[in-house]
């Protein structure tokens, strides 16, 4: 297990990259501490996979380091580097049995059997994979398979770190979750530092304490899964987490206020900085209906379950609503407030807004 | 609520038909002839089962069938591992790729006589450039038209140059569809470049492999073009496969009826072969 530190990290795969478009990956500097529980969250193409792989040493960084407990393994290839990866495919080999395949890497390593079937049992035990032990491992389910991936990560009980790259994506909805409960299970029985990558918010909220939300290349925030959900720091946030996403609407700031299609919002606290596209965010969450505040024309109800979700227009644009009991009918007047705490004013994406001291 | 009728046969008949005509019908001549005597005049006699107890009785026929197992074994051991090394020197990806499948398909693309004839002219000694070579710069004495050695030597060489593309190709195709993960895994895992081949390559290749060395069995066994015109099946009988012994009976002194059971005993031997090699390659999915 391992404290990982990532300096000044940055990639392109062209040779000769000249301006920040042409890196996949741009600067990124962060701390993981040891045992921790960690997802990077993106879409698709944000560089979340180069980073991982720059981190389990299958690529090479163009630019920074790469640090292990303080030690420096930018240029230690993986099996140096003592780190475990699941990959989105199961990989197991398909030639040897669920046992062998769990036995591979520490066999590989020179470890001597008894300890080899010390670990290898105690492995299939946290799996529940122990009566699989002697099956041909070509047979399994896509989520056993993938159970076994992980366990030859975890037979090792010197891995500095274990990786997960999208590893739920070709397991059953109903197995995703089973899984997932199982990863949770295991990060806190082995205490090693585990890193998730995903694009589904759902698996990187609930396995992470901490979660890294990147787009294009670019580390956007990185908070508890709270953290990022009260306070987006970028409006990416802000519209990637949460369903539905913040509303961003574009507005013109003044103070400790925004001007929104005319009417008067108050904020979380001053804004600083100016020029540039300026937007008012809030969450669906918090807005609320009452007997003033500012007009608008509801144009859609969705009843998803547990709540109502409400379009509604105001002027030219349009915003949702998010509420449980006080349903206001599709195309009807009403009156929205914003909760001042959770409104902040975005200056190019970026929060412009300062929390009043409490 | 099922209907049943039996609508769905008269679907199968084109193919039953084209089946009948192309490979039934010919075949059955063939039995036919394989039971017969004939003295011309398109006059036939029963003959039983005389013929296929004279031809396997025959040292003719075991000598020549012994030659053939002996090659097809030679070119199977030489072209299938080397089929594997070449296909994984090969580059995965960048512009080499399509220059060495090109390089590689253009053997399979010459005509067999052609083969035939490019190794006859290449290694006859004095005049070919190899036979030249060989006797007159490096002293060492070949004559493929005087030595069974020289004459084993070229055929088999003439079909690994032929053929290995094959197994090459396969086997590539095999190789290119394992996924990057897999040698990630590999390297993760801290496995050696022999674990690599051993657990993921080479499971990953099987079934292109089943299938090459299958095709590489029925042609080699069955061969005949390149090394009648290499060879003609000498010096004296050295070289003559079945084939070419089959050619030799049936044209060459017109004897229908052995040539025929001959046939049959050839085709049986081919298809008890395969099956046998097919089941074994594939005992291990069923489990």
């Amino acid at each position: 297990m391992a404290q990982i530190k990532l300096s000044n990290l940055r990639h392109s795969y062209m040779p000769a990259p000249k301006g920040p478009e042409d890196y996949a990956l741009k600067e990124i500097d962060v701390t993981w501490r040891d045992g921790g529980a960690y997802a990077l969250l993106g879409p698709s193409g944000c560089g979340k996979s180069t980073l991982l792989n720059i981190i389990s040493g299958l690529l090479m960084p163009s630019e920074g380091q790469i640090l292990f407990d303080g030690q420096d393994v930018t240029a230690l290839p993986p099996d140096q580097r003592n780190i475990a990866q699941v990959f989105q495919f199961p990989v197991i080999y398909d030639t040897m049995t669920v046992g062998e395949n769990l036995t591979f890497p520490l066999k590989n390593r020179g470890v001597d059997p008894a300890t080899i079937k010390r670990r290898v049992d105690e492995i299939a035990e946290m799996l529940d994979v122990t009566d699989m032990l002697n099956t041909k491992a070509s047979g399994l389910s896509p989520d056993n398979k993938q159970k076994i991936s992980m366990g030859r990560g975890l037979v090792r009980d010197d891995v500095n770190a274990v990786m997960f790259d999208e590893p739920l994506t070709v397991i059953d909805p109903h197995l995703k979750w089973k899984l997932r409960s199982k990863l949770k299970e295991l990060h806190q029985r082995v205490k090693a530092t585990m890193i998730y990558v995903t694009h589904d918010q759902t698996e990187a909220l609930t396995f992470a304490d901490e979660v890294v939300v990147m787009q294009e290349g670019e580390v956007v925030q990185i908070g508890t899964p709270v953290e990022l959900f009260e306070r987006p720091q970028h409006t990416f946030v802000g519209h990637f987490i949460g369903s539905p996403g913040m509303n961003v609407l574009p507005c013109e700031a003044k103070g400790d206020r925004a001007l929104f299609e005319g009417h008067e919002v108050m904020l979380e606290g001053p804004t600083h900085g100016d020029g540039g596209r300026t937007d008012l965010g809030i969450r669906p969450e918090y807005v609320g209906f009452g007997d003033t505040g500012i007009p608008a024309h509801v144009t859609k109800v969705s009843d998803i379950g547990r709540h109502f979700v409400v379009s509604a227009m105001v002027g030219n644009t349009a915003l949702k609503a998010v509420t449980e009991h006080e349903v206001p009918e599709p195309g009807s007047q009403v009156f929205l407030q914003f909760k001042p705490e959770q409104s902040r004013v975005y200056r190019d994406g970026w929060i412009a807004t300062q929390e009043r001291a409490q | 609520m099922r209907t049943e009728n039996q609508r769905a046969w008269f679907f199968v008949l084109p193919v039953l038909a084209l089946v009948a005509f192309n490979a039934l019908v010919p075949m059955m001549t063939v039995v036919n002839y394989s039971v017969q005597e004939t003295f011309g005049n398109n006059q036939f006699f029963w003959e039983g089962l005389g013929w296929f107890e004279q031809i396997l009785r025959s040292d003719r026929f075991q000598a020549a069938l012994g030659r053939q197992f002996l090659f097809t074994f030679l070119i199977l051991i030489i072209e299938v591992p080397l089929g594997i090394i070449v296909a994984l020197s090969m580059p995965r990806k960048g512009f080499w790729v399509p220059v060495c499948l090109v390089l590689m398909a253009l053997p399979m693309l010459i005509p067999w006589n052609v083969v035939g004839s490019m190794w006859n002219i290449f290694t006859l000694p004095k005049i070919g450039l190899l036979g030249y070579f060989l006797n007159d710069v490096l002293g060492i004495n070949y004559d493929m038209t005087q030595q069974p050695i020289s004459a084993w030597i070229t055929v088999i060489v003439m079909d690994v140059w032929h053929w290995t593309s094959l197994v090459v190709l396969l086997c590539y195709a095999g190789l290119v569809s394992i996924p990057d993960a897999y040698y990630q895994a590999a390297k993760i895992d801290g496995a050696s470049p022999w674990s690599v081949f051993r657990y993921i390559q080479l499971p990953k290749m099987k079934t292109v492999l089943t299938i090459a060395v299958l095709l590489r069995f029925m042609d080699s066994f069955n061969i005949y073009t390149e090394p009648f015109v290499l060879t003609g099946g000498g010096p004296g009988n050295s070289t003559t496969l079945l084939s070419i012994d089959l050619v030799k009976i049936a044209l060459g002194q017109f004897d229908l009826g052995p040539a025929a059971a001959m046939s049959l005993i050839y085709f049986a031997i081919t298809l008890l072969v395969s099956w046998v090699f097919y089941t074994l390659m594939t005992k291990d999915d069923a489990q």
